[in-house]
């Protein structure tokens, strides 16, 4: 494998978003995704909604995905289990059928986490029941397409974790 | 102090074909409404998340004018929304706040420094390009026109007198007339979706 290869390639996970139609990328900053924010930004088919905070995510993606868009979430897994209630009540409870790509901080390969946001990041997904796919490097991407058609298919939420803390999405 | 069943007579005059999201006035708004498949009663999802579902509505439907009831302790369980809903400041957005200074639905406790917040101040050091407080019906009956005519986005500030419930939430009386999926089923319809 090259070292392209094992990059996640923030041009392919643009591709993807494009690919499943995505309208509007609500999201807040965090380490992983810088790139991909300049990516998307220079791109005029998709609208950016910065929130402050991540559980506001949740309930304005399912404004946006009731009044008939398709939004996909873009926060960072300490956000995400900020955002509990939101993802529960705004989400799961209303049937939102919306992606979250969720930046995996903490995340190693070799699985000796030193980071307990990583340590309660799929336990945390677990006890709300979304299901999940993680991502490492560009080829992995497919499973966002997954991740979408499972959602729709479900009408639920369903996470992509983003495992690429390091070379990826800041280059 | 505003009654706001009272408010919500005057506002019913000049809603025309806006969507509602009745949030916390749902249980008052429900007997007033004439326009039923337009009004959004989602009952409390998760607290503090109203304003950002109605902003991702508006955005969604830019042709619709879309009202939001929302209360004051939802805005501050999620004040950050402001700042989103001002930069990409939704044109046909209408945000009213219920101000009653206390947690009505869980007995009346008061908010933080109840008395002495200024939500239209906190909307307008926000961005909102527009923002009014009224603590009586006769200045608020003498602008809605004019507020609901003008672009948005705008926070509408209320004091209201607050409606406490001490009952235990099993033994309230429901006032919900279709279930949450019929809700949305109706307001889709009406979008289009």
């Amino acid at each position: 494998m090259t070292q392209q290869q094992a990059e996640l390639s923030p041009e392919t996970v643009l591709a993807q978003i494009k690919a499943n139609g995505v309208t509007h990328v609500v999201w807040l900053p965090d380490s992983e995704t810088n790139w991909l924010y300049l990516l998307m930004k220079a791109d005029p088919t998709i609208e950016l909604i910065p929130v402050s905070r991540e559980g506001a995510a949740f309930s304005t993606a399912a404004g946006l995905s009731v009044g008939g868009k398709k939004p996909i979430i873009l926060i960072q897994n300490t956000g995400l289990m900020e955002s509990g209630d939101s993802l529960r009540g705004w989400a799961i409870g209303m049937n939102i059928p919306v992606v979250l790509m969720v930046g995996y901080r903490g995340y190693t390969r070799h699985g000796v986490i030193q980071d307990t946001a990583a340590t309660y990041t799929e336990r945390f997904l677990n006890a709300f029941d979304v299901d999940y796919y993680l991502i490492e490097n560009s080829e992995d991407a497919e499973r966002i397409t997954i991740a979408f058609n499972e959602a729709e298919r479900t009408q639920r939420p369903v996470a992509v974790l983003v495992g690429d803390e390091y070379h990826g999405f800041n280059r | 102090m505003i009654d706001m069943t009272d408010m919500l007579n005057v506002f019913q005059n000049y809603r025309g074909d806006a969507i509602v999201i009745s949030g916390r006035a749902s249980k008052n708004w429900v007997n007033i409404s004439t326009y039923e498949k337009r009004d959004v009663p989602l009952g409390d999802p998760a607290m503090g998340g109203h304003a950002s579902f109605a902003f991702g509505l508006a955005l969604a439907n830019p042709d619709k004018k879309i009202v939001l009831f929302d209360s004051e302790g939802d805005v501050l369980m999620n004040m950050g929304v402001l700042t989103t809903i001002a930069e990409v400041a939704p044109p046909n957005f209408y945000h009213f706040l219920l101000d009653n200074e206390c947690y009505a639905t869980t007995g009346g406790q008061p908010v933080p420094n109840a008395q002495n917040v200024a939500y239209d101040v906190i909307a307008s050091g926000s961005g909102y390009p527009s923002a009014h407080a009224f603590d009586n019906l006769e200045d608020f009956t003498n602008n809605v026109e004019e507020i609901l005519s003008n672009p948005g986005p705008v926070m509408v500030a209320l004091k209201v007198n607050p409606e406490i419930e001490n009952e235990p939430i099993g033994r309230r009386r429901r006032w919900q007339t279709r279930t949450r999926d019929q809700v949305i089923e109706d307001l889709q319809e009406e979008l289009g979706v």
